[in-house]
């Protein structure tokens, strides 16, 4: 199968804005791999350099161990899901996902018999005759998808397939192209936005902003040690806790509240962001250590209940303490009464600091993107 | 009701009556007069013969004019068609600096080439062409004339199509030219069949251009030969103009009919999805 190699890649356009600015990464045969950032930030123009629609202003694109930069996108052997699907509308079902095939002189026979093949595998049957626009949107991105797994390409390109569904269908979705890329094993790279999607499906994720990977990991890596502030901002449905706080010897300062430094933190006075996920801070309403006077370095941060919010089977409690305000979530039926006082322990291990520039300290700095 | 509200609606009815009878008097002359065995400028019950048909057959002009017509038509069409699509699909996608001032300017100069004011210097040209009483040169002149207008509406149709479609073709491998016949055309339907109805008509229309052009009486299409019909004393012959009349305007309402049940008339894009 093939792998993807992309070494020293950057995009221009008009002379000034470096949309992929320099970028090396390498996608393993095999993988599934998501390219996740906010809109702007160059993850589907990465995607089209890749399929060739863009041309890269330097560097080079390889698949499959070939040095493709030069090559027209029909010649890369790779099939691309397009965001809003672009099936022809004036073509049935059956000659959509034909049509790549018979540019490629694919014989009638065959064509037929591989049309019907990935129709059948994404449950399309009973609708080779119908249009694209007698199709539900579910249906037509299952289209798209056929028509790109019928081609037997070399590596799969999604474009945000799954955004133009509603929120329940794209749940389906997201299993099912998990799924069957698990069954075809064909090599996929995946843009999206949301990161709930990108932690679902993907093997590997790249956080990608202003033209350049922040971070580069497996899901588990990103979501629970992200590289800088701004992975840690954009990755997890609920935004993670990012208090400012200084070292001062074996405590930790955050508006005159003290939490032990984790352990291999530098230790200086110079000031951090201590960043927590709400997952990650457990609440109590009363105090554990309830004799000790607050000031003696506890480990948890006191506050009052400002707001619960119900996120099904979890509820997200924000506490107000003077000059800052915490979020941690509390399982089903725990909640606190609001208003009452409340302590939120980080669990050992999952405390972050940053240092000035956003960066995590005391971590590896951002891997090598080099996969 | 009150009485003042029932008066105002029957004068406001009649009105709308006289309005209507005045627009509808020609058509109505011309749909009766061909089967009117005393054929005047009035519109009476007709005492119905066919004889004014078969006066028309016996005319040695007549049919032939009605073949030219869409000779000319059709030559117009396909060569307005064709060149319209090669070039508003380049214009719509590739950016080229001025491509929009291009455009005006090309529509505001077309109105002049089938204009009155240019018919000396056309002719000087057709002239030199060695084109004169050929219908080729007529066919070039006024599709010159009308590739304009063609481009920019087409243009527009052309516009609308997400370019995520020809992406999706070029990423399977599909050439330019697969792309244009495959994807862009089919989709562009609607807006090469108004098109191609707009220039039929426009020439069937044209009177000037072939009069000026074609001095064989053999190759002058409808409009041209209809100034012909008159008597050897003068008087407009009325059997033979109301009935070539109808003939002549019969193709071009049926077609008009015919394209818009398939394609519908459109003179801007749009996808349905």
């Amino acid at each position: 199968m093939a792998s993807i190699v992309l070494s020293g890649l950057s995009k221009v356009y008009g002379g000034t804005v470096r949309a992929v600015d320099r970028l090396d990464l390498s996608v393993v045969d095999g993988e599934f791999f998501a390219l996740l950032g906010p809109s702007g930030c160059g993850k589907t123009t990465l995607l089209r350099t890749v399929a060739g629609l863009e041309e890269a202003t330097e560097g080079t694109v390889s698949i499959g161990g070939v040095d493709v930069t030069a090559l027209p996108p029909g010649r890369r052997n790779v099939a691309m899901v397009f965001q809003d699907y672009a099936l022809f509308p004036h073509m049935t079902v059956a000659d959509n996902i034909s049509y790549p095939l018979k540019i490629k002189k694919v014989p009638r026979e065959e064509r037929r018999r591989r049309a019907a093949e990935a129709a059948s595998s994404l449950s399309l049957d009973g609708l080779a005759e119908r249009r694209p626009a007698e199709l539900s949107g579910g249906q037509q991105q299952r289209v798209a998808l056929a028509r790109a797994v019928a081609y037997h390409p070399a590596v799969f390109l999604f474009d945000e397939p799954l955004s133009n569904l509603d929120a329940r269908l794209r749940l389906e979705a997201r299993t099912f192209l998990k799924k069957l890329q698990r069954d075809l094993g064909v090599t996929t790279m995946f843009v999206t936005h949301d990161q709930a999607e990108a932690l679902a499906l993907a093997d590997r994720i790249a956080v990608m902003e202003s033209g350049r990977i922040r971070q580069l990991g497996t899901p588990r890596e990103v979501f629970g040690r992200p590289a800088n502030t701004l992975v840690a901002n954009f990755i997890g449905s609920t935004p993670m806790n990012l208090l400012p706080g200084t070292i001062s010897g074996p405590d930790l300062l955050v508006h005159g509240q003290r939490l032990a430094v984790p352990p291999g933190s530098p230790v200086d006075l110079r000031p951090v962001t201590v960043g927590i996920r709400p997952e990650y801070l457990d609440l109590s309403v009363s105090h554990s250590d309830a004799d000790a006077p607050q000031e003696h370095g506890d480990g948890a941060l006191r506050g009052v209940v400002a707001i619960v919010e119900n996120l099904g089977t979890a509820s997200l409690v924000t506490l107000e303490a003077e000059g800052f305000s915490v979020a941690a979530t509390v399982p089903e039926g725990e909640e606190p009464a609001v208003g009452t006082e409340a302590w939120v322990r980080p669990r050992p291990g999952r405390l972050l600091l940053y240092g000035e520039g956003g960066e995590l300290l005391g971590a590896s700095p951002v891997p090598s993107a080099k996969g | 009701m009150s009485a003042a509200v029932f008066a105002r609606r029957v004068g406001f009815y009649t009105l709308v009556c006289v309005v209507l009878a005045f627009f509808a008097f020609p058509l109505l002359w011309l749909v009766a007069t061909p089967f009117d065995a005393h054929p005047a400028l009035g519109v009476t019950w007709p005492e119905l013969t066919l004889r004014n048909f078969s006066a028309l057959r016996h005319n040695p002009y007549a049919l032939r004019s009605l073949l030219n017509s869409v000779l000319l038509a059709a030559g117009t069409a396909a060569i307005v068609v064709a060149a319209a699509a090669f070039a508003a699909y380049p214009l719509a996608r590739v950016r080229i600096p001025g491509r929009n001032a291009l455009l005006y300017l090309l529509l505001l100069l077309s109105s002049i080439v089938t204009g009155t004011a240019a018919m000396v210097p056309i002719y000087q040209l057709v002239f030199q062409l060695g084109l004169i009483d050929s219908r080729l040169g007529v066919v070039l002149v006024v599709s010159g004339g009308l590739l304009p207008a063609a481009i920019f509406i087409l243009k527009d149709f052309m516009d609308t199509i997400p370019r995520s479609y020809e992406e999706s073709a070029r990423v399977f491998g599909a050439s330019p030219f697969q792309i244009l016949r495959d994807v862009v055309a089919p989709i562009a339907r609607p807006g090469l069949a108004t098109i191609a109805v707009w220039t039929i008509v426009q020439v069937w229309g044209n009177f000037l251009l072939p009069f000026i052009l074609l001095r064989d009486p053999g190759k002058q299409p409808a409009a041209v030969l209809m100034r012909t019909f008159y008597t050897e004393g003068g008087q407009p012959n009325l059997a033979l103009l109301s009935t070539f009349s109808l003939v002549y305007a019969v193709p071009v309402v049926a077609m008009y009919l015919f394209v818009n049940r398939r394609y519908g008339f459109r003179f801007h894009g749009g996808i349905k999805s």
